[in-house]
C-alpha cells in the first residue's frame, strides 16, 4: 500500500479545506499520487480503504521555518530526520531555514539540501536562502542564482539585518523576481545584546538579563517603512509581541506586501512559564507576557497574522542540559504544532478549526509558493494531505521522531493527533507510524 | 523547610525566623575554644564553586566543618569542569559520591535549580548569577535583628547596582517578607523598572530618603558598568549615590551601615565610614558562618531550635572527641 501507485479511499472523514472553501464530511480517492475524486465519484473499486470515521481530513500542513541543520550539525538533526519528523506531526512541505554550516547562501547547498531531500522522499523540502553572505549582514548573497535554483524565500534568521541599507538593497533586488519573499528575523541587535529572556518583572526577579519587546517592534518599525520605500516583499518571522501585532496591522491596512508568522510556542507560553529555568522555554524571540500571547492569539484569529510557523529548532541534549545563559534558544515543533494548536486555541473556542488549518497549511502554501500544497483540494492534484483525530488525548514524550527532544512541550499533555500523512499518495505516516 | 535553598521565596517567615533563632544557638559555639558540634558527623557537604569567592566558600567551609561535617571542596580550575565537563555530569560525579548537600556558587542564573534535577541531597545556593544570594540576605537580616532587635517595620534603603545584584534581590525579597519597608536606590539605569512589584519603593535621590533609614545597606558597584554606560563616570556615581561622611551625619541616630563586600572603597562608600561603629562589616562576616551552620543544620535533618536542643550544641550524648 505504501506506492504511490496505490489506490487509497480515505473514507468518512470530515474534509476541511481553506483554500477550496469546503468544510464537509466526504470520501476522498487517491490514485496515482493524485487525487482522483473528491465526493460523488470516490468510490472503493479496487483502491484500499482508510477508514476516517470522527477524523479530520485537510490538506497537508506546511512549515515555513523549519531547521533542519544539515549541512554541519547532522548530530541534532539531517534533512532526512526533520523530514521524518515533518511526516509525524503532518506536514507535507517544510521550509528549511538557511544557517546551516556551511550557510545556504549559494546555488551549491541549495542544491545539495534539494537533494538529500530528494532522497529522503518523505516531505518536499523548500530551502531557503541566506540574504547575506555568511549570514554577517554586510554583503547580499547571489540571490538571482537561489532563485534560479528554485528558491522562494531569503532570510538570515536567527539574525536580523542590522544594516539598514542592506536590507534596502534586498528588498528591491529582490522585486526582479516574481514573488520573492525577504523574511526578517526581527530584533535591533543592540537592544538584545547579551540577553537571555523577555525583560520584564520575571526577568528582572530571576536575574536573567533581558531581551525588551522594543527590540522586536524598533526593528519591525524599520524594516516596514523599507519595504513601503522599496516595494519589496516582507515576510516577519516569529512575531512575538502585542505591538508588533499593531504595526503589522497597519502596515496590511496601507497595503504594504506584508505577511506575518507566529510559532505555536509564543501561542501557548509565557515568560510565567520560565521561573523553574526550564531551557527547552528558552526561544528566540523569547516568549513573553500573557498581555502579548492573547494579542498574538487575536491577531491570528483577524488575520493580521498569516500563518503558523514552528521554528523548529532542534539542539543536543547536552547543549540544553547546560546552564540557562550557556544553552541555545530554541525548540523543536514539528511533531507537536497541530496539537499545541488544538488543544490551547481550537478547543478553548479561540480559533475556528478552519481558520487554523488554513494557518497551518494554505496560507503558508502561498507564500512559499508551493502550489502542490495547501489545497484547493482538486481532482488532479498531488495528493499532500493529513488525516488527524482532533479528540485524541497524548503525552508529548521523548523519544521524538527528530533526532533532538528540545521541545517546549515535553510532558505536556494534548488533544489532536496525526492519524495517517499522506505524500504525493503515498501513506508515509499510517495510523500514526512511519511507514519507511 | 523545604529540602532546597535556591530562593528567598523558598522560606516562610516562619522559616526565616527558625533560622535566625537556629543561627543564634550556634553563634555560640563560635565563641568557644574548640569550635566544633557533631549535629552532622558523618554528613558530606560539597562546596561547589564555579566562581571565585574565598569569603563565601570558606564561610561555608567552616560552617559545614563546625557541624562536624566531611566536606568537599569542588573548584573549576584545574578540575574536570576546566576540561569541558558540564554541570550535569559534574552533579552526577557528586551524586554517586553521596553527597548531602551541595552549595553551588556558579556565574550562571538558575544553576542551583538545574542541579535539583540531578542531585538527591540538598542544593544551596551560594550566589547565582544576577540571581539570588538568599544566605548573604538571611545573614544580613540576622545581622538587622541582632542589632535592632526586630525587623518588622524597619526601614532600609539598598544603594547602588540592584539590576545586577543578587544580593539586592534576595534581602529585598526577605526584608519585605519580614514586613520591613525597603527602597532601592540608584541611577535609573541600575535599577529594574518593575522592582516596584517586589513590594518595594525606588528613588535616584539617596539625600532624600537618609533621614529616615534604620539601616543603609550599599552595594558594589563594578567600574565595569560604567564601560557598558550605565553611569557616565565612577566619579559622578560617587558624588550622587556613595555614602560619604556628610551623608552619614544625614542619617538618624542607631542607623547601622552594611555592605556585603568586598568593598570599593572611595567609589559607594568612603573609607573612613566603613570603619565607622554603626558600619557592620565585619560583624556581617562572623554572623554568615552562624547562620549557614543553621541552614546546613536545618537543610540535612534539623528541624528547628527544639531538635537543636536534643541534638546540637548542648547535647553532651552526641557530642564526639573533636569537641572536648
Amino acid at each position: 500500500m505504501s506506492e504511490a501507485s496505490a489506490k487509497l479511499l480515505f473514507r468518512g472523514a470530515r474534509v476541511i479545506d481553506p483554500a477550496g472553501e469546503r468544510d464537509t464530511p466526504a470520501d476522498l480517492l487517491v490514485s496515482g499520487g493524485r487525487i482522483a475524486a473528491i465526493g460523488d465519484g470516490a468510490e472503493a473499486g479496487d483502491a484500499d480503504i482508510v477508514e476516517c470515521d470522527g477524523l479530520v481530513l485537510t490538506p497537508g500542513l506546511v512549515d515555513l521555518h523549519t531547521h533542519l541543520r544539515e549541512p554541519g550539525r547532522e548530530d541534532k538533526e539531517t534533512i532526512e530526520s526533520g523530514s521524518r519528523a515533518a511526516a509525524a506531526g503532518g506536514f507535507t512541505a517544510i521550509s528549511a531555514m538557511a544557517n546551516t554550516d556551511p550557510v545556504a547562501d549559494n546555488a551549491a547547498v541549495i542544491r545539495e539540501v534539494q537533494a538529500l531531500a530528494a532522497r529522503a522522499g518523505l516531505c518536499d523540502v523548500f530551502p531557503v536562502g541566506a540574504i547575506t553572505r555568511r549570514l554577517e549582514g554586510e554583503d547580499l548573497a547571489e540571490l538571482g542564482e537561489m532563485v534560479e535554483a528554485g528558491v522562494r524565500i531569503f532570510s538570515d534568521d536567527g539574525n536580523c539585518v542590522p544594516n539598514a541599507r542592506v536590507l534596502r538593497y534586498a528588498l528591491r533586488y529582490a522585486t526582479a523576481f516574481d514573488d520573492v519573499v525577504i523574511a526578517e528575523h526581527c530584533e535591533d541587535p543592540s537592544l538584545v545584546e547579551g540577553g537571555q529572556m523577555h525583560e520584564g518583572y520575571n526577568s528582572y526577579s530571576l536575574g536573567l538579563a533581558g531581551r525588551p519587546r522594543e527590540a522586536e517592534e524598533v526593528a519591525l518599525a524599520r524594516d516596514l517603512a523599507i519595504a513601503r520605500m522599496t516595494g519589496g516583499r516582507l515576510h516577519v518571522c516569529h512575531v512575538s509581541s502585542a505591538g508588533s501585532i499593531d504595526l503589522i496591522r497597519r502596515a496590511k491596512d496601507e497595503g504594504l506586501r506584508v505577511s506575518a508568522e507566529v510559532t505555536p510556542h509564543h501561542l501557548v507560553f509565557t515568560d510565567d512559564d520560565l521561573v523553574t529555568y526550564d531551557t527547552n522555554l528558552k526561544v528566540n524571540p523569547p516568549l513573553r507576557t500573557s498581555d502579548d500571547r492573547d494579542a498574538l492569539r487575536a491577531g491570528l484569529a483577524d488575520g493580521t497574522i498569516d500563518v503558523i510557523a514552528t521554528d523548529h529548532a532542534p539542539h543536543a541534549v547536552e547543549e540544553k542540559e547546560a546552564e540557562f545563559d550557556r544553552s541555545p534558544p530554541g525548540t523543536i515543533g514539528l511533531e507537536t504544532a497541530l496539537a499545541a494548536v488544538l488543544t490551547h486555541l481550537v478547543e478553548p473556542g479561540l480559533l475556528p478549526l478552519s481558520r487554523a488549518i488554513d494557518a497551518l497549511s494554505s496560507a503558508p502554501a502561498r507564500i512559499l509558493g508551493a502550489t502542490d500544497h495547501g489545497g484547493p483540494l482538486e481532482v488532479g492534484d498531488p495528493a499532500n494531505l493529513v488525516v488527524f483525530d482532533p479528540a485524541a488525548r497524548w503525552t508529548a514524550e521523548a523519544p521524538f521522531v527528530s533526532k533532538s527532544r528540545n521541545s517546549a512541550f515535553l510532558g505536556a499533555s494534548l488533544t489532536g493527533r496525526v492519524v495517517h500523512t499522506c505524500f504525493r499518495g503515498e501513506l508515509v505516516v499510517a495510523d500514526g507510524k512511519a511507514q519507511r | 523547610m523545604k529540602r532546597h535553598l535556591l530562593s528567598m521565596h523558598d522560606l516562610t517567615p516562619e522559616d526565616v525566623v527558625r533560622v535566625l533563632d537556629t543561627a543564634e544557638s550556634f553563634r555560640e559555639v563560635g565563641t568557644r575554644v574548640i569550635k566544633k558540634v557533631p549535629a552532622l558527623r558523618g554528613r558530606t557537604v560539597v562546596n561547589l564553586f564555579y566562581e571565585n569567592s574565598t569569603r563565601t566558600r570558606i564561610s561555608f567551609e567552616l560552617a559545614a566543618k563546625r557541624l562536624s561535617a566531611d566536606v568537599i571542596n569542588f573548584t573549576t580550575s584545574g578540575s574536570s569542569v576546566s576540561k569541558g565537563e558540564s554541570l550535569k555530569d559534574t552533579a552526577l560525579t557528586l551524586q554517586a559520591m553521596g553527597a548531602d548537600a551541595v552549595v553551588i556558587r556558579h556565574s550562571s542564573s538558575g544553576s542551583p535549580y538545574q542541579l535539583t534535577k540531578w542531585l538527591q541531597g540538598s542544593v544551596l545556593n551560594a550566589g547565582d548569577g544576577t540571581h539570588e544570594h538568599p544566605t548573604q540576605a538571611l545573614l544580613d537580616l540576622y545581622t538587622m535583628r541582632e542589632k535592632l532587635g526586630r525587623l518588622e517595620g524597619l526601614n532600609v534603603a539598598i544603594v547602588g547596582d540592584v539590576l545586577h545584584s543578587r544580593v539586592a534581590r534576595s534581602l529585598s525579597f526577605g526584608l519585605v517578607k519580614m514586613g520591613a519597608d525597603v527602597t532601592l536606590i540608584g541611577p535609573p539605569t541600575l535599577i529594574p523598572p518593575d522592582a516596584p512589584a517586589w513590594g518595594v519603593h525606588v528613588s535616584s535621590d539617596i539625600d532624600a530618603v537618609l533621614p529616615k533609614l534604620d539601616v543603609c545597606y550599599m552595594l558594589r558597584v563594578q567600574r565595569e558598568r560604567q564601560r557598558q554606560q550605565f553611569f557616565p563616570s565612577v566619579r559622578e556615581y560617587a558624588r550622587l549615590f556613595g555614602l560619604t561622611r556628610e551623608r552619614v551625619d544625614a542619617l538618624p541616630e542607631g542607623c547601622v551601615i552594611m555592605h556585603p563586600g568586598p568593598m570599593n572603597r572611595g567609589v559607594e562608600i568612603d573609607s573612613d565610614v566603613a570603619d565607622l561603629p554603626q558600619a557592620v562589616i565585619e560583624e556581617q562576616v562572623t554572623n554568615g558562618i552562624a547562620v549557614r551552620m543553621s541552614l546546613l543544620y536545618l537543610l540535612l535533618g534539623g528541624s528547628g531550635p527544639d531538635q537543636l536542643e536534643a541534638a546540637g550544641p548542648n547535647d553532651e550524648a552526641t557530642r564526639g572527641a573533636d569537641d572536648v
